[in-house]
């Protein structure tokens, strides 16, 4: 029962993640997960010393107000034009994240609330704080936080597509039609600090940030629609939870490491065998367009000196690597596909072009 | 207080320990900085958690040489991991950095789990590399840190020229035949030895700070590389200093995050009271701008009146001269400067006229400067 649960928090947590990081991919502002999720920690303290309850919404609230503010103070020291974007996110969060971890260290002894906790969850407890409504158990209290938070993020997500997008994609265009980019903006980064709040509790808030970047970064490489992207962001995202849950149980190792490694494994394999845009497929084309123009090359080399008195020396397949400063290797290559193709013949040791050959020849010219 | 630091052995260790790192990761991260890479610190160090960790299961020994090399390692390969992904698909760097440095980490606790699973007595440091403990600090750590970090700076000396060019324009040093390809590896290498004497003080989530926040607030006080970098390594170790000694006096408050509100209070005082750039001065400047800009104003419609008269030196009563302006409250003060000026002059209370320098002045002002 409790496997269940903890991969179905896991689940939930990951697809809420997966959708919102989606777009802080494609808005180029991916370290701004890392950024919000560290420096919403005084908030959660602040909130978590009013109320001394780790699941009161008032640290969401908490939260989501701090991660408003570390995105504002990024943008207002932006604006000043004294540092750079990078620069400011570099040293925000940090003395946020001091600011928490000092308070936590000043009142130790009186609250129950520890950094370890914050930075890196711990998803096998999750289940044992229920939900329970008059006196029946309804499930653990972070699938309904979660569960819940994902719906908000789908709502919005819904909602707003069109907004999203073409914010997204085209900022200029979205303000000219008067869509506030800057409103949409800070609504998906309040929404951002909230799930952040709603993650680390099960993951931590650094793990929080591989689940925001790494599902749609692998999406990324599969599609170019944006629709189909955040669907299989979430999938990855799923998947990659419950893969990480049975990794974490086979090797009987943290539950929210296993699932960061899990992320990274789906990573590295769309990375490397992604149809389009995977690097194998990348440099399998790369090779194919070499010996391509190669042989394109092969004919107009020939065609160019067709009819000349130097057509017996120029076409020689042993010296023709000479003449069009390829490697040996290279040169052998090239002749044995083109004459593959059907491009060219050779007789007694040199190159003559077929029909189809001056063809490819005359069109590559024009080209 | 300071005192405190020639008496407190253990003080002292500490903070001879932070004012090293202090001075190395202020002086690097301006590299970082100007590169726009500030965030290149924070992917480093987290991914230099897997390393600390299979260092550690591989020799079983926890001295600091050892785990410093596996989290250089680690950091390296991270670096690395996330250039080839940039330059091998149409990935950004930020989602690179952000993909690596949680990935790298996440494998990193898994790896944790094995160490503690060991059981052996000597694996309870480890967990400084988390959040660091600069209070643990002994004779044997800052004698490591010291070593190291005078060996990045002198490497980053010996190759000043080279890391000044890569940082402002690569695309000229690479036309100049310099390889400025091994130029970035050998400066990240530099920033990644920066990282990891750090870890183990201030862990991996504050040590972004430290290399950042020195850099940041350094540029603000001049525009001179070297200097900048001099600027850095001394807020660096000013910050680094401060953070010992307030968390030695108070209790409870921890070493790192001391080190890096000070860092910050550094950052937000350079912003504000740094000559010529910061937010203080140039409000002034503006302000003077507006004043200047209002005599002048004045001293332009005192001309135009005067021009409806055959003397130019007629005098206007005030009220005249502040129903020609637009800013109306400010003309009696604005007056009194042109008169100390000598370009005006008070013929009668509350009747003022040009002078002789004054009209010459207000027909330069107003003569076109470039005639078409």
């Amino acid at each position: 029962m409790f496997q269940l649960e903890i991969q179905l928090i896991a689940v939930v947590t990951a697809g809420a993640c997966a959708l919102l990081g989606s777009f802080l991919i494609l808005r180029r502002v991916a370290m701004m997960s890392d950024v919000i999720s560290h420096a919403i920690l005084p908030g959660i303290v602040v909130a978590f010393f009013i109320t001394e309850d780790l699941a009161s919404p008032l640290l969401i609230i908490g939260a989501a107000l701090t991660g408003v503010l570390t995105v504002a103070l990024v943008e207002v020291l932006e604006r000043t034009r004294l540092v750079r974007e990078d620069a400011a996110m570099g040293f925000v969060f940090p003395v946020l994240f001091s600011i928490g971890v000092i308070l936590i260290a000043q009142f130790a002894g009186e609250v129950h609330l520890d950094v370890d906790a914050v930075l890196l969850g711990e998803l096998a407890f999750a289940p044992f704080n229920r939900f329970t409504w008059g006196g029946t158990d309804l499930g653990p209290q972070a699938l309904w936080l979660m569960g819940g938070i994902f719906v908000v993020d789908i709502l919005f997500v819904l909602l707003f597509f069109k907004e999203l997008k073409l914010t997204t994609f085209d900022a200029g265009l979205a303000s000219a039609l008067g869509f506030m980019p800057a409103a949409l903006h800070y609504g998906l980064m309040t929404l951002v600090s909230v799930t952040a709040v709603g993650a680390f509790d099960a993951v931590g808030s650094i793990l929080v940030v591989a689940l925001m970047i790494g599902p749609p970064a692998a999406a990324y490489l599969l599609t170019d629609r944006l629709g189909v992207l955040l669907v299989l962001s979430v999938g990855l995202g799923a998947a990659s939870a419950v893969g990480g849950y049975w990794i974490a149980r086979a090797l009987d190792a943290s539950i929210a490491g296993s699932m960061a490694g899990a992320i990274g494994l789906v990573f590295a394999f769309v990375f490397l065998a992604a149809p389009k845009r995977g690097v194998v497929a990348v440099l399998r084309r790369r090779r194919l367009q070499r010996w391509d123009v190669g042989q394109k090359m092969l004919t107009v080399h020939l065609l160019h000196h067709e009819g000349t008195p130097a057509e017996p020396r120029e076409s020689r397949v042993a010296h023709l690597h000479e003449h069009v400063r390829w490697t040996p290797a290279f040169a052998r290559g090239v002749v044995s596909r083109a004459e593959r193709s059907g491009l060219v013949v050779r007789q007694d040791g040199t190159l003559h072009l077929t029909d189809v050959g001056r063809t490819v020849a005359q069109k590559a010219m024009v080209e | 207080m300071i005192l405190d630091l020639f008496t407190d052995y253990t003080l002292r260790t500490v903070a001879l320990g932070v004012i090293a790192l202090g001075i190395t990761s202020g002086a690097l991260g301006t590299f970082a900085v100007l590169r726009r890479q500030s965030l290149l610190g924070d992917a480093i160090s987290h991914a230099a958690l897997p390393g600390v960790a299979l260092a550690f299961l591989l020799t079983g020994s926890k001295a600091p040489l050892v785990l410093v090399v596996g989290a250089a390692l680690a950091g390296w390969i991270a670096t690395l991991l996330i250039t080839s992904i940039v330059r091998l698909s149409r990935i950004k760097y930020d989602t690179a950095l952000g993909l690596i440095l949680s990935v790298f980490f996440g494998v990193g606790l898994v790896l944790l789990t094995f160490v503690q699973r060991s059981g052996s007595a000597s694996q309870a440091g480890l967990d400084q590399f988390l959040f660091g403990q600069a209070a643990a600090l002994v004779e044997q750590d800052v004698v490591t840190m010291a070593v190291l970090g005078g060996l990045a700076l002198l490497v980053m000396l010996l190759f000043w020229k080279e890391f000044k060019l890569v940082s402002f324009d690569a695309d000229f040093g690479q036309s100049l035949g310099l390889g400025m390809r091994m130029v970035d590896v050998l400066l990240t290498s530099l920033l990644v030895v920066a990282i990891v004497i750090g870890l183990q003080t201030v862990g991996v989530v504050l040590m972004s700070a430290i290399l950042v926040a020195p850099a940041a607030a350094a540029r603000q006080w001049s525009n001179h590389l070297g200097r900048v970098v001099a600027i850095a390594g001394g807020f660096g170790a000013l910050a680094g200093l401060a953070g010992a000694l307030v968390s030695s006096r108070a209790a409870h408050i921890p070493t790192g995050p001391t080190i890096v509100l000070a860092a910050g209070l550094i950052v937000g005082m350079s912003l504000v009271f740094a000559p010529n750039r910061g937010l203080a001065w140039r409000s002034v400047r503006r302000w003077q701008n507006r004043q200047k800009l209002q005599v002048r104003i004045v001293l332009a419609n005192l001309y135009a009146l005067s021009q409806h008269h055959q003397n130019p030196h007629h005098p206007h009563p005030i009220a005249t001269i502040v129903s020609a302006s637009a800013d109306q409250a400010s003309v009696p003060f604005n007056l009194r400067v042109l008169a100390d000026l000598g370009w005006v002059r008070e013929t009668a209370p509350g009747t003022w006229a040009l002078t002789e320098e004054g009209l010459t002045e207000a027909r330069t002002e107003l003569t076109p400067q470039n005639s078409y």
